[in-house]
């Protein structure tokens, strides 16, 4: 793909107003408290690079790359400029015409588009918790991060992880239990097959619970959210086109993912493959059929627990969910529905500073905004944070750890599952 | 340019990382929220009075010029550093200092967001009224700096009437401190009502006690459509003379209505020339709704011919839609406009709109005109695209055609931006030769060397037209 088409056209930027309604929606500015942070800067940026007047030095890639797509931005926006998007198509092209930071090339090439690899790196992490990170990381090369960073990575991962992905533990047809009612793909996520296979497992019983017969593809790769981020777009497609090719051959009722971010990119295969005359209207018509879990489960009527685990519960949206795919009232209704007491905690609805890769790249930043999440959840006095993003458990548990509070971070499907357990526990009683 | 040693001196003041100078950080900090734009030499983000005290040490010694700007959602370009030098950026001084729930006062740092500082003492059952649009994306600093108003000022007064004091540093690196937690205070000149509106030109404010009153519990609201806009002008008298004092009384006028209604289609009349949006609200219940319902009723006797009054929440969401869709409605029909806010008695604001109204036709640029019927602030929008030199030379002359018409019916330039740069060629037309000569001498004496905001408010011979 020519590069020069994937910059972004006059008509995203022009109409910029400059009011500053997004400079203090943006979390970046919110812990920088710097204009240049900001959404407002980027598009001003972005736009001075367009019209010839700024060069592309590496202090504009850093700026283009430390947006966290969190979309707050976009959603603010009273003239419909779309900051967060402008930044992504800027890293496409800058992807394109000149080398990108150290860190990318080292996670991403070829390691998102092979899930046996992605499974086969969890195993030096296993070791890890058990010898130490120093060395592991060493051996990978990464020896360029700040000691604070390190202790902080050493936190990140949840201790212990499971020891098998979840692809080789489930069959590629699971039925329904009792009566089916519908027939459903389930895309199985990078995260939720290995760090989080545990959130995904409880999804597929609450799926069959529900009268969902599903089919699992083993082969999926990766949605390619790390490459459209980072302005890989030629991989991102290819993942696309793999994945929606697999869910053709089966009648189904809808695509579902527990993984916000995955979710919010299946849903925009059909936008980025529109102009291919082979793929623009199966990827349509796949990105049509694709569900958040929570979104998924409100709209059949997941049928209500018994009983209420008696747990008090916050929720934090992922920026994916809520922003990306509009997904913010079921999974509060799952919440109500499973636990005794839900809470609001303040901001629940601001990023948490993941943003994916950001407490590797940007590691100030990422910290500090997740530092303002912890106190507001400790605030809230819960013993659960719920959150259906990978990235954002993430980076929530490493926070959770930090600051020591007793939270556990958990999806608010498997406290749903949780809660259909706790229901037979007691009929068996 | 800034010299080297300079810059390592002011890196040692607020920090390394405080002083900015990349190209990438001087185009963050050349703009406002005007369509104007300028870089500066470096940037410095102070943490303190005492560091702002510092720097304009260095400033004041070296003769270099310093641009105080809070979150740069100025409407006037009173923040854009044309005269190049230091933009002096607060935002790192975001500190509520003090809550005084026994005196209702507080003391902010200058960078507080607005809203922010309303929701903080509104959780005391407190209460700070003043709201400029951009209240969640401005500070108190420059909220004061430019005497920022909003729809709540015609029953509650403008930013200036909730300062009781401040600190200020001053051109030499100086700190001054005015007023105290008082509500009398006839000890000398009232310095702290001098600073207001002074847009960065004589100190920098770094520090402001503010008062606070209690939170009125009920609100409700009223919308109407008039057919004829002196109508609605009336309807306003009447409504004050009955001894109501509404929250706020906004006006759309016809083509503001119809702006609106094309971009979002809430069905709203666009054959009206006005419509009026009204609210009270105040501690009984009762006595609210009574007063939204005699509202209404006046109205109606008016010449009003559609009224909804809406108590709840989610129906006065649904009454204010319209009105708060105006500027994004207007910034969707044009890449650029220019938003003044002339002020004149309320009476003439009728035959304000219609003059303007002619001019727009005249010239053949849109221009909308909304704004604070209540006390006759009115924001005609000029819309343009930026691109087109003939717009642009247009847009010239129709915002010197709206100051003169604003002046000549016993109004003002600026109710509640500012002059910054834009109304600086009006200002000798609206205030008089001798009114300027005053407001130079004050310069002068404050600010001897001229380094702060060089060229803003009084014309200093600093260009900034074409930048």
């Amino acid at each position: 793909m020519n590069a020069k088409s994937l910059l972004p056209t006059e008509e995203q930027y022009l109409f910029c107003i400059r009011c500053g309604q997004c400079v203090t929606e943006c979390p970046t500015f919110r812990v920088t408290l710097k204009e240049t942070q900001s959404p407002r800067a980027r598009v001003m940026l972005i736009r001075k690079f367009l019209e010839g007047e700024l060069p592309p030095s590496p202090n504009f890639v850093d700026q283009i790359y430390s947006c966290l797509d969190c979309m707050a931005c976009n959603a603010i926006c009273p003239v419909g400029i779309k900051p967060a998007d402008l930044a992504l198509q800027m890293r496409a092209y800058l992807n394109k015409t000149q080398p990108q930071p150290w860190i990318k090339p080292l996670v991403f090439r070829g390691y998102f588009t092979r899930p046996w690899l992605i499974e086969l790196s969890m195993l030096p992490f296993i070791l890890y918790q058990r010898l130490g990170l120093q060395r592991l990381l060493h051996s990978l090369g990464i020896d360029r991060l700040l000691p604070a960073q390190l202790r902080d990575l050493e936190k990140l991962l949840p201790n212990p992880l499971p020891l098998r992905p979840l692809r080789s533990s489930l069959p590629e047809r699971i039925p329904a239990k009792g009566e089916r009612k519908l027939r459903v793909g389930f895309f199985l996520g990078c995260f939720q097959n290995t760090v989080f296979a545990r959130g995904s497992a409880a999804s597929i019983r609450v799926l069959a619970e529900n009268g969902c017969e599903l089919f699992m593809p083993k082969d999926v790769q990766c949605c390619g959210m790390p490459h459209l981020g980072y302005g890989e777009l030629d991989t991102f497609l290819e993942l696309a086109r793999h994945n929606i090719a697999l869910f053709e051959g089966e009648e189904l009722d809808a695509i579902i993912t527990d993984c916000a971010t995955c979710g919010s990119t299946l849903k925009e295969y059909g936008k980025y493959l529109k102009d291919d005359p082979d793929w623009g209207e199966r990827a349509e018509k796949f990105s049509h059929k694709v569900r958040d879990i929570n979104e998924f489960l409100v709209e059949v009527g997941f049928r209500k627990p018994a009983r209420k685990l008696p747990l008090k519960v916050t929720y934090h949206d992922p920026c994916h969910l809520r922003r990306g795919q509009g997904v913010w009232k079921q999974p509060r209704q799952i919440l109500e529905a499973a636990v005794e007491e839900f809470v609001e905690m303040e901001g629940a609805d601001t990023c948490c500073g993941s943003a994916g890769t950001q407490i590797l790249t940007h590691y100030k930043t990422s910290a500090a905004i997740l530092e303002g999440k912890m106190e507001k959840v400790g605030a809230s006095g819960a013993e659960v944070l719920a959150t259906g993003c990978p990235g954002c458990q993430l980076q929530l548990g490493l926070g959770v750890r930090k600051k020591g509070l007793k939270v556990q971070v958990l999806h608010p499907v498997e406290l749903l599952d949780l809660a259909y357990a706790f229901e037979n526990e007691r009929e068996a009683k | 340019m800034i010299e080297p040693r300079i810059l390592r001196e002011l890196k040692r003041i607020v920090g390394e990382e405080n002083v900015l100078t990349s190209p990438e950080d001087l185009i963050a900090y050349s703009y406002d929220a005007t369509f104007l734009e300028h870089r500066p030499d470096a940037v410095v983000l102070p943490g303190s009075t005492e560091e702002v005290s510092e720097v304009m040490k260095v400033a004041y010694r070296e003769g270099l010029p310093v641009i105080p700007r809070g979150m740069g959602s100025g409407l006037a370009g009173g923040s854009i550093p044309f005269s190049g030098g230091i933009v002096l950026a607060l935002t790192r001084m975001n500190r509520i200092l003090e809550i005084d729930e026994e005196n209702m006062t507080a003391w902010v740092e200058a960078g507080v967001i607005t809203a922010e500082f309303q929701s903080e003492v509104e959780k005391r059952g407190l209460f700070y009224p003043p709201d400029p649009s951009s209240h969640k994306y401005s500070t108190i600093g420059g909220n004061v700096a430019c005497n920022a108003g909003g729809p709540r000022c015609l029953k509650y007064g403008v930013t200036g009437d909730y300062v009781l004091g401040m600190r200020v540093v001053l051109a030499d690196g100086r700190i001054l401190r005015t007023g105290g937690k008082v509500i009398k205070n006839a000890t000398g000149y009232n310095l702290s009502r001098f600073f207001i509106g002074t847009e960065g030109t004589l100190g920098v404010i770094t520090e402001v006690l503010l008062k606070l009153i209690a939170k009125p519990r009920y609100i409700a609201t009223a919308f109407a459509v008039f057919p004829k806009i002196e109508d609605a002008g009336r309807a306003v008298h009447r409504i004050l003379l009955s001894g109501i004092i509404p929250a706020s009384i906004e006006l759309m006028d016809q083509t503001t209505i119809g702006t609106v209604e094309e971009y979002l289609h809430l069905g709203l009349p666009t054959w009206a020339e006005a419509i009026l949006v009204l609210e009270a609200d105040g501690n009984q219940e009762e006595a609210v709704l009574r007063e939204i319902e005699a509202i209404a009723g006046i109205c109606r006797e008016n010449g009003a011919v559609e009224v909804k009054v809406a108590k709840s929440e989610t129906e006065r969401n649904n009454l204010w839609k319209a009105r708060r869709s105006v500027s994004p409605s207007l910034a969707r029909r044009a890449p650029n406009k220019l938003g003044e806010d002339i002020t004149v008695p309320r009476s003439q604001v009728p035959e304000a709109v219609k003059r303007i109204r002619e001019i727009s036709q005249k010239f053949g640029l849109p221009v909308a005109v909304f704004g604070h019927a209540g006390d006759g602030n009115l924001h005609p929008n000029i819309l343009f695209d930026k691109r087109k030199p003939e717009d642009m030379e247009k847009v010239e002359k129709i915002a010197g055609e709206i100051f003169k018409i604003a002046v000549e019916l016993g109004g003002v330039l600026s109710g509640e931006h500012g002059v910054g740069v834009l109304k600086q060629p009006y200002l000798e037309m609206a205030l008089g030769p001798v009114a300027v000569e005053v407001m130079k001498a004050i310069k002068k004496a404050l600010d001897p060397k001229g380094i702060l905001n060089p060229g803003k408010v009084i014309p200093l011979g600093v260009p900034w037209r074409g930048e």
